[in-house]
């Protein structure tokens, strides 16, 4: 029988109960026993960003971290950006205004990330932007219009 | 990856106690720990959680140098207005590492601790031979694809080059490691390969790192970090050099030059060569390159890294006359 341990997870707010292998990734727990899609697996080892999240205000990759590990913080992801009534984010929206994506697919990562590089004050120029949005690859290529986004953003914050 | 027992230590004795044991790991940010477990490099049984241990991620700078705790992050440490002020080649080394996210997660005493990315070595499932996960069962990137692969400091089992930044600032300006029961010089720290390269630092069963000290300097204080890589982000260094200056009360003649390089080597390297034939002397560009060869005297290349041979002196020699204000 595979060993498992009761974590209790604080999700955008919420208390979630879940009983996981340790082995599980903070990643895997979201997705898969917690059925928040939203937060992506791209690589899985910590190279495309696409799982990217908060952690106590910080983001990080979940896919390098155990489920175990984020016992005790707050954790937040993409679902819980928008306001309770539907408002997006001033990052989601600005995504939405400069078409920052195209599949898809690495955009709640990116949105995570952005949301966090803008906090760190790391965004004051679009080079800067770019270095510290480096840890989320798109496929796609849509890197101007991130980087677009992410400008907008960063100047309505100030 | 395998199943393994997860439980948090209690105190640090708890943790030395229980690192002794085989098939332990300790997991601090995990990011080394759970990509090496994922391609099933390592395969614990326990692991144990050391990142709830009090006390173990201070920063303090006074006159005698900086102190930095063991458990304290990357980002937390790149951006640490008297890290970056004193000690600027270190704070660069951390901020030209890895990724924002990486470096929120990632501890310094895992990233001194951070294997190589040897594509064979990280690649179990289709590389058996391999002197640095299984000693004596060969070395699978010897006649294969070396592009990374170190030119200094290795051994006929194991050409692996030592992949992070950190550890090649601190090698420029004599940190310390504190082990908690002794201290190790950094250059000590890290093993040369010899004949036996599954064994990379001093540490034995039961030791961790503890804290980080970088003694104070006049060339610590105007030093920087130059990476250089494919690409301009998120990537390792094809060579790499950390820096330091000091001149003499005439602003031209050097007092004290530290170098040492990474991505070149299975070690972070000092470059004494280098710092030897500079001392005393008056910089310009002629005399910076022809000293800045000296670092590869004795390289051994083996297929594709010799490009190595000639990108680690002129990223020595820039980041020396960046410095020197010539460049």
């Amino acid at each position: 029988m595979p060993q498992t341990i009761h974590l209790s997870l604080n999700v955008n707010g919420a208390m979630h109960e879940c009983d996981v292998e340790p082995r599980v990734t903070l990643l895997d727990a979201l997705r898969d026993h917690l059925h928040l899609t939203g937060t992506k697996k791209g690589c899985d080892q910590g190279q495309c960003g696409a799982c990217t999240c908060h952690v106590d205000g910080k983001r990080v990759l979940s896919c390098l971290m155990l489920a175990a590990q984020a016992e005790g913080s707050e954790i937040a992801t993409i679902e819980g950006l928008a306001a309770e009534n539907g408002d997006l984010h001033p990052v989601q929206a600005a995504f939405l205004e400069h078409d920052a994506f195209q599949c898809g697919y690495c955009t709640p990562g990116q949105i995570m990330s952005a949301v966090a590089c803008i906090r760190e004050g790391h965004a004051g120029s679009d080079d800067e932007i770019r270095e510290y949005m480096s840890g989320n690859l798109c496929r796609c290529g849509a890197y101007n219009s991130i980087v677009a986004a992410v400008r907008e953003a960063a100047e309505a914050a100030r | 990856m395998k199943n393994f027992s997860y439980s948090r230590a209690r105190s640090v004795d708890h943790a030395r106690e229980a690192a002794r044991k085989p098939g332990v790991a300790l997991i601090a940010g995990g990011t080394s720990l759970l990509d090496l477990a994922k391609s099933a490099v390592e395969a614990p049984d326990d692991v144990i959680d050391i990142t709830r241990l009090a006390g173990f991620d201070a920063i303090s700078v006074d006159d005698a140098g900086a102190t930095i705790g063991a458990l304290a992050k990357m980002a937390t440490v790149a951006d640490h207005p008297d890290i970056k002020a004193q000690f600027p080649a270190i704070a660069q080394s951390l901020a030209l590492s890895a990724s924002a996210q990486l470096r929120n997660m990632a501890s310094l005493g895992g990233n001194l601790m951070q294997r190589t990315r040897c594509s064979y070595f990280r690649d179990p499932a289709n590389f058996s031979a391999c002197n640095k996960r299984s000693p004596g069962s060969g070395c699978s990137a010897i006649g294969g694809i070396t592009r990374n692969h170190a030119i200094l400091g290795t051994s006929e089992q194991c050409i692996a080059s030592y992949p992070g930044d950190l550890g090649v600032a601190l090698t420029a300006f004599d940190a310390v490691v504190d082990l908690g029961s002794r201290k190790v010089g950094i250059d000590d720290f890290f093993l040369p390969y010899g004949a036996a390269p599954h064994l990379e630092t001093v540490l034995q069963p039961g030791e961790i790192i503890s804290a980080i000290f970088i003694p104070a300097s006049k060339a610590a204080a105007n030093s920087l970090y130059l990476k250089v890589r494919d690409r301009q982000s998120y990537e390792f260094a094809a060579a790499s050099a950390a820096v330091g200056l000091e001149f003499e009360a005439d602003g031209r003649t050097v007092k004290d030059i530290r170098v040492a390089i990474g991505g070149v080597a299975s070690k972070p390297w000092r470059a004494r060569a280098v710092e030897r034939a500079l001392i005393g002397k008056t910089l310009d560009e002629r005399i910076v390159e022809r000293a800045s060869r000296l670092a590869v005297e004795g390289a051994v290349t083996q297929g594709d890294n010799h490009y190595k041979v000639h990108l680690a002196p002129r990223t020595i020699a820039r980041a020396i006359l960046t410095l020197g204000g010539l460049a």
